[in-house]
């Protein structure tokens, strides 16, 4: 029986670029900016890399197929390069192709990066994809924040609340992005808008306003991996960050054809959690994450999210929302660094992102943003869309924590 | 020896009206006189409206009363403006009705009579039972008076022998090359001469005898008709009745007014109006117009005015949204180049083979139902989505499934012809679920559990490659119905 890899892996380096539009910079630029960071962070010098991985979503849009662009961008050693690709989970599962190299036994050190560089279509949101030849003759032409506004139609319905009171709810949740990620010299988006501001954005797809929708954002970021063992092998000093959980859960088709599904909340996102909560040996987990960073796509995404997760009761994440439970200073602190919000949505170095976060809150290193003393932190992300999906979860903490 | 007529008679209309006010209104600085004095309003296709999709509808109108009952031997789609020059229209409304591929399936046209010769033609030949459709949407170019005068829609009749609504008695037809319009092929725009020509040495001159010589091969005269169907204006329609000797009150509502002449499908759509509002036993006297005359007297049988699943000529005009944008009115017909931005130049090119493939999902919308666990699914999967047994789907069909609204949005990053693009997924009444594109909602209709029926539509138009691909999308099961 597999007993999982919780504290297996640590994490000995990372690095993350600015995120946001970066007009100035491709794809390369963007994954030297993080890797730099990162092998510095880990003291280590390049030649000890054993094994990468790549992550990368739009590879038609930006920086290509296979791993070639990493190896070649930053000229790694013909090491053992691959590409892997999720949907928005994509930066997670490099994590996991890394950690499970290193967990195995395969490899000494590995690398996860991931990369997106969205900003070269001319317009805004994400990029106008065939969805496949056979698709493209019966789904509808929908955008991410249409697929995902669905959510709010059938939570609305299911909960028996108003639209109005839904968007209030939604409205905090970005709220509290913008405030977090105005502390994050690294973020996309900087600004503090008000809930009226928020309330009465342009609408993007009903009930998401223009501020319901987290940035489109250029970015990369990386992490570097190895064991415990050889962490200290290789003078790793203070504490240990370590992987506790590392858990996956796509769509088995239910949500886009069976309707045992109401549409209101996700499927694969509370199979994802109890499967990594085991793994962490996690039995409380609003009481014992110190810090989540959630796939908040788009605010009603993070609200279905509090409850899938097990954080807040069914039905009751309007309300802990309102009480301020995921703010900075709130009982589970939610997007401590703006969150895909703001701090922005590389697709590709997403989940790298979250995790860089958790990484340096829990060393201490988050500065203006720095929580008291956290241990545990949990992130998470949806790759496509509610009717088909793939939850990520991974759950990193202080080594023996 | 059983009958031979009229089994079954739909109609369609689209739901969208443009008062002519509006139009007279866009154009009252070019022509005051023709603008001061327009009334009524004219049908309007939606964007994702074309001559094929209103001949399914209304063949579905027409068959709702005899599924069970008929089988249909023959197809025919009849229109002036069918989306394909050179590709089976006939053959995918066969497809999207369903039917057995061994149908008879023919694409006519070429004149605004062609609807009603090929009724006299199935007569005389006393063919195999025929869905005779016929539908136009004719584009106009802005600021005349075919703008005005045309309206969108569809009608279907289902021909042949057994114990029909209406029994053809007679007909006759003349066939003169009196070029009152014509519109060359590939070309947009029809070009009419003038009307008080037209009506003296058309009409009045071509009609009568017609008239006359149908009434004498069905053996009965003119006094004996108790309604007469013409696709004219009401002021023409009266001084025919006069010149062939009907009775005064013979004319029927000519649908001009609402929902405008709806082309070569206009004297079946009058013909489906007049058998609602039939008795048993009446004579009708229908005539078609256009190079020529035709004329058919049918008679009434006890089968009329029975209760009727049908929505009808009726029930299609009380079904109503007023178009309030003349601009979209002439977007919907691309009359207008809108700039719509980087996300329309998104490449819709169809894999015709995986459109085959995938040919019985996409044209009549047929996905799988388990037969191990019973549940239904689209789009049909070797894998059952509920229980996950192998290869255990029969066809089931989803177009003719009532279903409800389980999520939506309105939105307006999408491209979309008519914004905001509202989807959803959408829940059948005998389970299934689907992502669907709603159509025929203005912004603030959708709910969740709203009631639905599916309408066969166009899914995406490849303008680079002149080609248009149709899927199925919930429509509302009970349509508005605005007060004028």
């Amino acid at each position: 029986m597999a007993d999982g890899i919780r504290d297996k892996v640590a994490i000995i380096g990372m690095g993350c670029s600015r995120f946001g539009e970066r007009w100035d910079c491709g794809h390369e630029d963007l994954m030297v900016e993080a890797f730099d960071e990162c092998l510095s962070d880990a003291g280590l010098e390049k030649s000890q890399l054993d094994a990468a991985w790549l992550g990368v979503f739009f590879d038609e849009q930006n920086t290509g197929k296979s791993a070639l662009p990493l190896a070649m961008g930053l000229k790694l050693p013909n090491i053992p390069a691959t590409r892997v690709e999720n949907l928005c989970a994509t930066g997670t599962e490099a994590l996991r192709g890394a950690v499970y190299a290193v967990a195995a036994g395969a490899c000494d050190v590995a690398l996860a990066l991931g990369v997106e560089k969205l900003k070269d279509t001319g317009y805004g949101g994400l990029p106008e994809r065939t969805k496949g030849t056979f698709e493209d003759l019966y789904l509808p032409n929908s955008t991410a924040p249409g697929a995902f506004a669905q959510l709010a139609s059938a939570y609305a319905a299911k909960y028996r609340v108003s639209t109005d009171e839904l968007k209030r709810a939604m409205a905090h949740i970005s709220w509290k992005s913008h405030q977090n990620g105005a502390r994050n010299p690294k973020a996309h988006l900087r600004n503090t808008p008000s809930i009226d501001d928020i309330l009465n954005a342009p609408m993007i797809a009903s009930p998401l306003g223009v501020y319901d929708c987290c940035g489109v954002s250029d970015g990369a970021a990386a992490a570097i991996v190895t064991t415990p063992e050889n962490a200290r092998r290789l003078g790793r000093r203070g504490p240990l960050v370590t992987v506790k959980a590392l858990q996956l859960a796509p769509s088995d088709g239910t949500e886009m054809r069976h309707d045992s599904w109401d549409g209101s909340h996700t499927i694969t996102t509370p199979i994802a959690a109890e499967r990594a909560y085991r793994e962490a040996g996690i039995r409380d987990p609003r009481r014992e994450l110190d810090l989540i960073e959630v796939h908040d796509c788009f605010s009603i995404t993070e609200l279905v999210i509090m409850e899938d997760l097990g954080l807040s009761p069914r039905g009751e994440a309007i309300r802990d929302v309102l009480d301020g439970v995921y703010d900075a200073d709130g009982e589970v602190p939610c997007q401590i660094d703006g969150g895909l919000k703001c701090f922005g949505h590389p697709i590709g170095a997403s989940g790298l992102r979250m995790i860089y976060e958790i990484y340096l809150q829990l060393q201490g290193r988050a500065g203006e943003r720095q929580l008291p003393d956290p241990r545990l932190g949990l992130t998470h992300n949806l790759g496509g869309i509610p009717i088909r999906n793939v939850a990520a979860i991974s759950v990193i903490g202080l080594h023996g924590a | 020896m059983s009958g031979y007529g009229i089994l079954g008679c739909g109609a369609y209309v689209p739901l969208l009206r443009l008062p002519r006010a509006r139009i007279a209104e866009a154009h009252g600085w070019l022509n005051p006189a023709r603008a001061a004095g327009v009334r009524g309003e004219r049908s309007v296709a939606a964007w994702d409206e074309d001559a094929l999709t209103m001949a399914v509808e209304a063949a579905r109108d027409s068959l709702r009363d005899l599924v069970a009952q008929v089988g249909i031997d023959r197809v025919q789609l009849v229109s002036t403006t069918p989306p394909f020059a050179d590709r089976s229209n006939s053959g995918l409304l066969a497809a999207a009705l369903d039917l057995p591929e061994t149908v008879v399936a023919t694409d006519a046209g070429g004149s605004l009579r062609a609807a009603t010769a090929a009724l006299r033609q199935l007569a005389a030949d006393r063919a195999p039972t025929t869905l005779l459709t016929a539908s136009d949407r004719r584009l106009a170019r802005p600021g005349g008076g075919a703008e005005l005068a045309y309206g969108d829609g569809a009608a279907a009749l289902v021909v042949g022998p057994g114990e029909p609504l209406a029994e053809i008695l007679g007909s006759a037809g003349l066939t003169r090359d009196l070029v009152d319009h014509y519109r060359a092929t590939g070309e947009d725009f029809d070009y009419a001469f003038e009307e008080r020509w037209v009506r003296d040495e058309g009409w009045f001159a071509l009609v009568p005898d017609t008239a006359r010589a149908a009434l004498d091969a069905a053996g009965i005269t003119a006094g004996d008709i108790d309604r007469f169907i013409c696709p004219a204006p009401a002021r023409v329609a009266k001084k025919l009745a006069k010149l062939i000797g009907l009775d005064d009150a013979a004319p029927a509502d000519p649908l001009l007014d609402t929902p405008g002449h709806t082309g070569v499908a206009h004297p079946l759509l009058q013909l489906c109006a007049a058998l609602e509002q039939a008795t048993p036993g009446q004579r009708l006297l229908l005539v078609g117009f256009g190079q020529g005359a035709d004329a058919l007297v049918l008679r009434t049988t006890d089968r009329i005015g029975k209760p009727s699943a049908r929505t009808g000529v009726a029930g299609h005009l009380a079904r109503r949204r007023e178009e309030h944008h003349y601009m979209r009115f002439l977007s919907f017909q691309g009359l207008v180049d809108i700039d719509w931005g980087m996300r329309a130049e998104h490449d819709r090119r169809t894999a015709q083979s995986a459109h085959y493939r995938k040919r019985d999902a996409i044209n009549a919308f047929v996905g799988g139902r388990c037969s191990a666990c019973g549940t239904c699914q689209f789009p049909a999967s070797h894998v059952c989505v509920h229980c996950g047994a192998v290869d255990t789907q029969a066809p089931h069909r989803f177009a003719d499934s009532r279903a409800r609204v389980k999520t939506f949005t309105e939105d307006w990053q999408a491209h979309s012809p008519a914004p905001p693009l509202m989807y959803g997924s959408v829940s059948f009444e005998e389970g299934g679920s689907v992502m669907m594109e709603y159509a025929d909602f203005a912004p603030g209709e959708l709910a969740v559990g709203l009631a639905l029926r599916m309408a066969f539509r166009i899914k995406d138009i490849d303008e680079r490659r002149g080609f248009r691909r149709y899927f199925w999308k919930p429509v509302a099961a009970e349509p508005p119905q605005e007060a004028r």
